[in-house]
């Protein structure tokens, strides 16, 4: 949690940036803005600008990474040192890149098919441009497009976002400010066919009764998430698909 | 390896039969997109695609100590870096020897123009400004040296100046500029078998024999780096710095003409 004064994060029931507790902040994803790789998806989550990209299936390498029963997913989240407005940041992997990157390899191991490459490996990265809270669970909402667009057989397409929770309220998709300030941070990625929880990481203090209520907000913002992950998984086809309408 | 063979036997045929794969005249530029200011965090940037080759500059300031043989002058610390995100053939670690050179060839022209006056972020005795310039390749379909350069430009000439209340850095609200005093752009061309070409793209780069950047403002050049094991005659050379100062002009009207 952050330093210095704490601002009055909830005022009058609305949010600093105008947000009842339980909205998400404006969300887009456009699919193919890195033209080299296989699957790629380029997110603006709030202010978060967050680009995935899928490499693969190939050959693992070193070859003593290698799986004979299924492949390997090799995940590498990173922050532009321009990424903040605070100073410039440090390249290279940290300890928080470095846990960041293994959980969400963890969400795309439970919903890509592995079993069907042997011995492969698919490289996902994740580059934040700019940053302004929450863009662990952005960069897998990204990446989940990216995979899906890379026609990689998977079973779901998995979302993320977090509830944090300010005094006694529970608020849904934190900025950087709140997430700064907050007295609890709980980012969750949902496979949401089946429900399952990809992701759970918690920080702060929070009821088990507050718990509850913070995953039925995930689950129910997942709604409006999947819906722009599959629009924009569409939306190069919509030309094609208008065309054969008429 | 066969396919390997096959395109660069094809790339050079094309070219002596004076064709360029996407049927661009020897001595053109691909499509050229300058955005600026796509990143509010930080204080300058610009994001620029070549064709499908497109480079991101994100430019900093930070407050930072002097070296120890310029103690009335901030730091420029410029870097490239290329995101294994941007192509097959680029892999997570340490900067390998090709962003490096990226890095220090962009840099060069940046401070041997003058561009930035290091002098004037100083702030008091021990205390000054660092200026990151941060050339963050997105999608590489080759020449980085004169995207990355255009982007720096850019980022640069439409960065806000940060100012220092206390201890603290103030980068939001009402700023100033950063001070520029140049404008540098670079013209890298490569040369396949007898052939020379402006602005190689992905695969006419990895057949190229040798490699020449020129920086330059209006007036003079300001940097330059030959790479490869290739050679360029005397000749060749003179040649390319006139085609540089003609092709400057043109590279000059993409950074006026920005759009954020």
């Amino acid at each position: 949690m952050g330093g210095g004064e704490k601002p009055q994060l909830i005022i009058n029931g609305k949010r600093l940036d105008g947000r009842a507790s339980d909205e998400l902040r404006p969300l887009k994803i456009e699919v193919g803005a890195v033209k080299n790789a296989v699957g790629s998806a380029y997110i603006e989550w709030g202010n978060n600008k967050i680009l995935a990209a899928v490499y693969g299936p190939k050959e693992a390498l070193p070859k003593h990474v290698q799986d004979p029963e299924k492949a390997i997913i090799k995940c590498r989240y990173q922050m532009s040192p321009f990424s903040s407005l605070e100073d410039h940041g440090r390249t290279g992997p940290n300890r928080r890149s470095t846990e960041i990157s293994k959980v969400t390899k963890e969400v795309f191991q439970n919903v890509m098919l592995l079993e069907q490459f042997p011995g492969a490996e698919m490289d996902l990265y994740i580059d934040v441009l700019q940053a302004d809270g929450g863009t662990r669970a952005a960069g897998i909402t990204a990446a989940a497009v990216a995979f899906a667009a890379s026609g990689i057989p998977m079973t779901d397409i998995p979302f993320a976002v977090s509830v944090g929770k300010v005094g006694d309220e529970l608020i849904l998709d934190m900025n950087k400010i709140e997430d700064n300030y907050s007295d609890a941070d709980m980012p969750v990625a949902i496979s949401p066919r089946t429900g399952d929880i990809l992701l759970l990481q918690m920080d702060g203090n929070m009821t088990k009764e507050e718990v509850r209520r913070g995953l039925e907000m995930i689950k129910k913002a997942g709604e409006a998430i999947s819906k722009v992950q599959r629009e924009a998984l569409r939306a190069p086809y919509e030309k094609t698909l208008d065309k054969y309408r008429k | 390896m066969q396919i390997r063979t096959v395109t660069g036997d094809y790339i050079r045929d094309l070219l002596a039969s004076g064709a360029r794969e996407d049927g661009r005249d020897m001595l053109d530029y691909r499509k050229i997109t300058v955005r600026k200011g796509s990143i509010p965090n930080a204080e300058g940037s610009a994001d620029v695609n070549f064709g499908n080759t497109r480079v991101l500059v994100g430019v900093k300031l930070g407050v930072g100590e002097p070296m120890p043989d310029k103690p009335n002058e901030g730091n420029l610390i410029t870097s490239a870096e290329l995101l294994p995100l941007a192509s097959e053939s680029f892999e997570s670690g340490p900067p390998s020897p090709e962003a490096i050179e990226l890095g220090r060839v962009i840099d060069r022209g940046i401070r041997s123009s003058g561009m930035i006056d290091t002098k004037a972020l100083f702030i008091e005795e021990g205390k000054v400004w660092d200026l990151f310039i941060d050339v963050y390749v997105l999608n590489y379909d080759g020449n980085l040296f004169d995207a990355g350069t255009l982007a720096a430009s850019t980022a640069l000439s439409t960065a806000r100046m940060p100012r220092l209340e206390g201890d603290e850095v103030i980068r939001e609200g009402n700023l100033g500029k950063l001070k520029v005093d140049n404008i540098v752009t670079s013209c890298t061309f490569a040369k396949i078998a007898e052939n020379i070409v402006l602005d190689p793209d992905g695969n006419e780069e990895a057949f190229m024999d040798a490699r020449v950047t020129m920086a330059n403002d209006e007036k003079v050049l300001r940097a330059m780096q030959k790479g490869l094991s290739g050679a360029f005659a005397p000749k060749e050379l003179e040649n390319l710095l006139d085609i540089t100062f003609d092709k400057s002009k043109e590279l000059r009207k993409h950074i006026d003409r920005a759009k954020e």
